[in-house]
């Protein structure tokens, strides 16, 4: 027994359907009896085809989406949160502590610089601003951001840009529990490399890693277990 | 030290239960409550006429609600009923632990006094009486909301919309305010000025910590700003939750038509 | 003849002693004696209309005439003066109704009626000075709603008061307003001392003389009584401050009084004199000189 316990993500009988009431109450299942559980400095992928509903789990663990039954159980320092029925108070500060999550788009905020979002999650954690600043300009360094770009807002970038400055914005700060969301989607070759060695680095502090991965290449080099999401359709 | 500021955040600014405005036997809103914690941004959204600037001015002491009570945290740490304060105590409030920023600057601001005059009236209103002083501390604000500061003796008759609705907000947030009502904002500016604002109050937001209610019929404002979000119609709170839960994974028949509805530029 | 006599409307030949009825007189006492028990606060009344038209002191009139007594002796001031249209004008009304004696002399009056000044010689304990007020409201020119204005004198919300000298200070380096300068009274109140320049404010500080205010127009009227406490509006770092003339009166002599500028002719030749005339001229009889000798409009026979 350890302080922190391995386990980081533990979800059980989780599932998730869509009502569409601009359609009839349509009602349209994506997953139904999801079970997998995450340990600390374990990087698992979630596997399937298009539409077998990854995302949506991901989403789930984020509380971006809700859950219509089931369990996500999160590991917060000495505590147990269960993301499924926890007020939007104790997720906003999961959020900030705990976990993160790097999307394969990056929405923008209208006027601030590319170097300003990207250090925002550190600074949001406490560390001081100009220490903020110099990491996120290390990070955007390694992603191949030119520094001229810094200063400006994204909204204007090319979309591989974008990308890598989200992916900075993702991984700078420290979340013991991390959600990928297609980070390497539209990458180059050099730029995939970084992001996995991003993960390798990861790993080796601990944080706990659910991931969606296209690219064979990047799958391969960094989950340590697939686990695939069609064992989870729901029967329609 | 740290205890003090964690146990002043686990205690809700503003306790809303079952806040109801009836206009004769017409609904202005029914049966609202929910909990304001320290720090949080909620947002209030809806299509015209779904209540959401009469709960705004009811828990705002605009409007006395006909039933429900809205309790506020003050400095002391006491829960105190706003509707069984004395009215002096609610001015106060006004005056002092609360900003109102309205949707029309000219509602909020007095046109007819300088810049400098109009952030400086809240500080003469606590009893500020040194000149100099009360002139720096609103140079100093002017420029947190970027007005430049030999603007500063202008009268906002002067000055654009997207200027006049950031002094109107460097006027609210000078007395150094706990709590921000805003009622549409950024209505009404065209859109490279409400994104203007937008980035500034989402600045001053988390710089101050500061606890906003805001109205907004635009689901990205909302979406921008705030943490958590109701969702009313006609007068009723139909949702509720995380903001982009809500607005990501809308659960009720009418925010998923509201979600849909958005333009994409 | 009594006046008990006239009041129930038996003469037709004249006007009721004071021009107004005694219902009118009482109904005005009450609010007077209101303003009194409540120093600063604008009492509202019933005014009349009286026979000449607003601005011309219809609320200085009528509370005159409602404290007024047969055994008064009234001084009737404007702009300092004696001798100008209007405190004669308002002197003969008070002499054709009342018949009361009247004098232009500050310390022989039991009542001076007043526009814009407070005489320069020291009121007493057996005096009543009744200002003219334009605008009883000092918070008007920047809340023009009356709810809103008494609800803030109710509060005492008085920051706005300040607002006004800010603004004073940010356009012209000072605070300029000379004259209609707010003041709190017994810590309390704000007041518009009426147009009365400010250089006459100090004056009304601990006075020994009860000071009465009305507003014909505006329906108002207010009070400080002897002994209360008038403190000037201000700024730490832009204290109030009283009127300075850089010479003295031209005719008199007389320093640290307030004086009235007047143009001798067309060649922009000019002089400064006492505004408060019956000053002025007692201290020339007591043979002071100032820098011009005699008066020279007088010289010129312009009497």
């Amino acid at each position: 027994m350890t302080n922190t316990p391995k386990t980081k993500v533990l979800v059980s009988d989780l599932a998730k359907s869509f009502k569409m009431h601009l359609r009839d109450g349509l009602e349209i299942p994506v997953v139904s009896g999801v079970n997998f559980s995450v340990s600390a400095g374990e990087c698992v992928v979630l596997g399937g085809p298009s539409g077998s509903g990854k995302s949506s789990i991901l989403k789930m663990i984020y509380a971006n989406y809700r859950c219509q039954k089931g369990q996500i159980l999160i590991t917060d320092g000495d505590e147990i949160v269960n993301v499924a029925d926890a007020t939007p108070r104790r997720i906003i500060r999961l959020r900030e502590t705990t976990i993160g999550y790097v999307s394969q788009f990056l929405r923008a905020i209208p006027r601030v610089p590319a170097l300003t979002l990207v250090a925002e999650p550190l600074m949001a954690q406490g560390v001081a601003e100009d220490e903020a600043f110099e990491r996120a300009g290390n990070l955007l360094s390694r992603l191949n951001v030119p520094e001229r770009l810094w200063q400006l807002p994204p909204a204007t970038f090319s979309g591989g840009e974008q990308q890598r400055v989200n992916i900075a914005r993702g991984f700078i700060a420290h979340y013991p529990i991390l959600l990928l969301d297609e980070p390497t989607a539209s990458l180059d070759a050099a730029n995939r490399a970084v992001v996995v060695e991003l993960v390798e680095e990861k790993k080796t502090q601990g944080v706990a890693m659910v991931g969606i991965l296209h690219d064979h290449d990047v799958r391969d080099a960094i989950a340590d277990r697939i686990i695939d999401v069609t064992s989870f359709a729901s029967a329609a | 030290m740290s205890l003090d500021i964690q146990s002043s955040e686990d205690f809700p600014l503003l306790q809303v239960s079952n806040t109801t405005k009836l206009y004769g036997g017409r609904i202005g809103c029914k049966d609202v409550s929910f909990d304001l914690y320290p720090g949080e941004v909620l947002a209030i959204v809806g299509e015209s006429g779904s209540g959401k600037t009469t709960l705004l001015n009811c828990l705002a002491t605009r409007l006395t609600p006909t039933s429900g009570s809205v309790n506020y945290r003050n400095r002391m740490g006491q829960m105190r009923n706003l509707y069984e304060m004395s009215e002096a105590e609610r001015r106060m409030l006004m005056r002092t632990d609360w900003g109102f920023v309205h949707q029309h600057p000219a509602d909020g601001l007095r046109m007819t006094v300088s810049a400098g005059a109009n952030v400086g009236e809240r500080l003469m209103a606590v009893g500020a009486r040194h000149y100099g002083n009360i002139r720096d501390t609103a140079t100093d604000w002017l420029g947190r909301v970027e007005i430049a500061e030999d603007r500063i003796d202008d009268d906002p008759r002067a000055f654009s919309g997207g200027m006049r609705q950031r002094l109107q907000i460097a006027r609210n947030l000078v007395t150094a305010p706990r709590l921000v009502f805003m009622d549409e904002p950024t209505g009404g500016l065209d859109v490279s000025v409400q994104a203007r604002l937008l980035d500034l109050l989402r600045g001053l937001v988390a710089d101050l910590g500061l606890s906003v209610i805001i109205v907004t019929h635009d689901l990205a404002v909302a979406r921008l700003l705030s943490h958590r979000i109701l969702v009313m119609r006609h007068g009723h709170v139909i949702e509720s939750g995380l903001t982009d839960q809500v607005l990501d994974d809308p659960q009720e028949s009418y925010t998923q038509l509201l979600v849909s509805s958005i333009l994409q530029p | 003849m009594t006046e008990r006599v006239e009041t129930q409307g038996i003469s037709d030949e004249h006007y009721n002693f004071a021009y107004l009825d005694e219902q009118t007189k009482r109904m005005i006492r009450r609010a007077i004696l209101k303003g009194i028990a409540v120093p600063g606060y604008q009492v509202p009344f019933a005014a009349r209309e009286m026979p000449m038209p607003y601005g011309w002191g219809t609320g200085g009139i009528q509370v005159t005439a409602a404290v007024i007594g047969k055994h008064d002796c009234l001084k009737m001031i404007d702009q300092g003066s004696d001798d100008t249209t209007n405190a004669v004008a308002l002197r003969n009304f008070f002499v054709e109704t009342t018949g009361v004696d009247t004098t232009t002399k500050t310390k022989d009056a039991s009542i001076i009626q007043t526009r814009h000044r407070i005489p320069e010689e020291t009121l007493t304990k057996d005096q009543v000075l009744v200002y003219q007020v334009p605008i009883p409201e000092p918070l008007r020119f920047l809340e023009p709603r009356e709810t809103e204005t008494r609800k803030m004198h109710a509060l005492e919300e008085y920051g706005l008061m300040h607002v006004k000298l800010y603004e004073d200070i940010a356009k012209f380096g000072h605070i300029a307003t000379a004259y209609a300068y707010p003041v709190m009274v017994q810590d309390r109140y704000v007041m518009d001392p009426s147009p009365t320049p400010k250089f006459d404010n100090p004056k009304m500080d601990q006075m020994e003389a009860l000071q009465l205010f009305g507003a014909g127009r505006e329906k108002r009227i207010y009070a400080i009584p002897p002994h209360t406490k008038v403190v000037s509006l201000d700024f730490e770092d832009h204290p109030f401050e009283v009127t300075k003339f850089d010479q003295p009166c031209a005719i008199c002599g007389a320093e640290e009084v307030y004086l009235d500028e007047v143009i001798l002719d067309d060649d922009g030749n000019r002089m400064f004199v006492c505004s408060d005339s019956d000053f002025c001229e007692e201290r020339r009889e007591a043979g002071h000189v100032g820098h011009l000798g005699t008066n020279p409009l007088e010289a010129e026979g312009n009497d």
